[in-house]
């Protein structure tokens, strides 16, 4: 009686097995379509071309390049807790940090509630720029109107924005010292931030810039053309 | 001592913000079928729990050192409800033998046990959540303890139940399940703690 | 019995869950909506059907002894290979059922229309008791989800009605769904017993 239990073990792991030859592919292609069909959308361009991703902390950035091959800006998957679990989120920046679009990927808030934060953020944060405004929500003196009755999902969402913005928008000229793209460096001068702050690269400890392509203030990098 | 806090928080979440049946309606059929009385269901309650802890610790370990290992995720559901029917038929036997006593008490309800979804239910979220061991087995024991809870609550109303005059329709099943959902009401009370206590905690 | 009496049984006299009350952990933990409700019920009516049909085909090879856990395999097999389809052809329908898909397995209905059923009568009357039993379930998921999404939402199969202003939110919660169940069941007794 084993034997015949082990035979039809045996046999349904065979059909699990060759089920899984063809679905598994099939799986990683929709993941990458939704990805790439997402990017697109939070992009808010359909002819953009999207770089290997970069892990950078916890977050996932993809560099974007419009089809021309010019800087369109950086496409961030970032989580946070929200209400009732992770809140994931992909986010669009363009190359000045002004948010493009959004969408969520993964959450696990109240239906109803804190779940709306799909369709909810889509009118209010398009073109807000987490380094320039107070990106809280109104009840913590921001800019951002609150899903209604969802107060801590709605806090979540944009901590999960700002954390991207800070790590991966502002901080890749801070910590990894990389330079921006061309036309939008920024000079250091001993008024601002940048020599304030500690030792900000492109800045010498006296406050006296080396070089002039770093961002080093990251609130107000002031422009050259 | 971050990961001691960690321990404890996940202790919180799963006996009170997100309990088993409450919450996440795992385990439902024992939580219907044996909860007339509170003797029975927190017999059930504790066979539930005994169950949990040694079911995660033998399905972690398969998934980790025999699926991953050999790239056989997709026979994880299998894999796991055989080893549980497996697991729970040893159980029974060495409980008979060794500790007749316990067996008495928690025997009549093991052979449910096996089509208990929450015993499955959590080893395949342990492995979902990427917990290690050691919080595995934490999140089993409270999420036993939480199934416990509920029982006993649930069994300790349906016993004040039976001296109402409930109208007729409402009879067994549906007062019971209204009353279920009072509790889960109850229960919801608790939404939002687990947020408050990872800052309290220092965790964020 | 003929298979039209077997089917019309399944819907009506032998529900799952409003008579039987079998399966409720996916009864209550996915109709939160009128299209969940019936997901859940159409992928384990596909579940059913197959089970009983392999189990009705296999159970003469099968020594009494091991009965069970062979019906655990067989149903388990098929629920895995329902769960990759679900993962590559709808990952949508598998974002929003998740845990439940591959706890299809221990849904008390199947592994008991496999016993009390499929291991008593031939392959094609297992087939119609797997539809009638499916199509049963199917029904009482969606009806459940759908009272529970319009009065949570103010939609049905997310077509709003009244608009979400003047939802109850407690319906689509946990509480909604143990309080819904229980009334949907002393209604489906009150049709019943009349009729």
């Amino acid at each position: 009686m084993l034997v015949v239990l082990t035979v039809i073990t045996i046999v349904a792991a065979g059909v699990l097995a060759s089920v899984n030859a063809v679905t598994a592919p099939q799986i990683e292609k929709i993941n990458a379509e939704n990805l790439a069909a997402g990017i697109k959308a939070v992009m808010g361009s359909d002819d953009i071309q999207v770089a290997d991703p970069q892990e950078i902390d916890a977050f996932t950035a993809y560099s974007i390049n419009d089809a021309a091959g010019a800087a369109l800006g950086t496409a961030v998957v970032t989580t946070e807790n929200g209400f009732g679990g992770p809140l994931k989120v992909l986010v669009g920046f363009s190359t000045d940090g002004d948010i493009l679009g959004y969408t969520v990927l993964e959450h696990a808030e109240t239906p109803g509630l804190g779940a709306k934060a799909g369709e909810w953020f889509q009118d209010k944060i398009l073109g807000m720029n987490p380094g320039k405004n107070n990106f809280t929500v109104s009840k913590d003196g921001g800019e951002v109107d609150a899903i209604t009755a969802s107060t801590i999902t709605s806090r979540a969402f944009l901590k999960a924005i700002q954390n991207a913005y800070d790590k991966v928008i502002a901080g890749a000229d801070v910590t990894s010292g990389a330079t921006r793209p061309a036309g939008k460096a920024a000079v250091c001068n001993g008024d601002n931030g940048c020599c304030k702050a500690e030792n900000s690269p492109g800045c010498d400890g006296d406050c006296h810039c080396d070089k002039d392509v770093t961002a080093c203030d990251i609130e107000t990098p002031e422009v050259i053309e | 001592m971050d990961y001691v806090l960690n321990l404890v928080l996940i202790i919180i979440v799963a006996i009170f913000v997100n309990n088993v049946v409450l919450a996440q309606f795992l385990g439902i059929c024992p939580f219907l079928g044996v909860s007339k009385k509170v003797d029975t269901a927190s017999g059930m309650g504790m066979a539930v729990t005994a169950v949990l802890v040694v079911a995660t610790i033998v399905t972690y370990l398969i998934q980790v050192y025999v699926l991953n290992v050999f790239g056989l995720e997709y026979l994880q559901t299998i894999a796991f409800i055989l080893v549980i029917a497996a697991l729970v038929q040893m159980i029974e036997m060495i409980l008979k033998k060794t500790m007749p006593a316990l067996y008495q008490a928690l025997g009549v309800f093991l052979p449910l046990i096996t089509t208990n979804c929450c015993i499955l239910g959590v080893a395949i979220l342990v492995i979902q959540k990427d917990y290690d061991l050691l919080e595995g087995v934490i999140y089993a024991l409270s999420t036993g303890i939480g199934f416990l809870l509920a029982m006993v609550l649930f069994a300790g109303l349906r016993e004040q139940l039976d001296l109402v005059d409930v109208p007729k329709p409402f009879r067994g099943v549906p007062i019971a399940l209204v009353t279920a959902s009072l509790l889960a009401m109850a229960f919801m009370g608790f939404s939002g703690v687990d947020g408050g206590l990872k800052i309290l905690f220092g965790l964020q | 019995m003929n298979n039209f009496k077997v089917l019309v049984n399944g819907i009506i006299k032998e529900n799952p869950t409003f008579v039987l009350l079998l399966g409720m952990c996916p009864t209550l933990g996915t109709t939160s909506s009128a299209l969940n409700g019936m997901s859940m019920g159409l992928a384990t009516m596909c579940v059913l059907i197959l089970s009983n049909f392999i189990i009705a085909l296999i159970k003469k090879l099968i020594p009494d002894a091991v009965r069970i856990p062979s019906y655990i395999v067989v149903i388990a097999s098929l629920v895995t290979v329902l769960q990759m389809v679900i993962k590559a052809y709808a990952p949508d329908i598998d974002k929003s059922l998740g845990l439940f898909i591959p706890l299809i397995v221990v849904n008390c209905i199947i592994l008991g229309r496999a016993e009390s059923f499929a291991a008593k009568n031939g392959p094609i009357a297992s087939i119609f008791d797997g539809i009638g039993i499916g199509l049963g379930f199917t029904l009482g998921l969606t009806s459940l989800g759908a009272v529970r999404e319009l009065l949570g939402t103010g939609s049905i199969f997310g077509f709003t009605l009244w608009g979400e202003s003047y939802g109850m939110l407690m319906f689509v919660l946990a509480p909604g769904a143990f309080l819904v169940l229980g009334y949907l069941i002393v209604l489906f007794n009150k049709i019943t017993k009349k009729a």
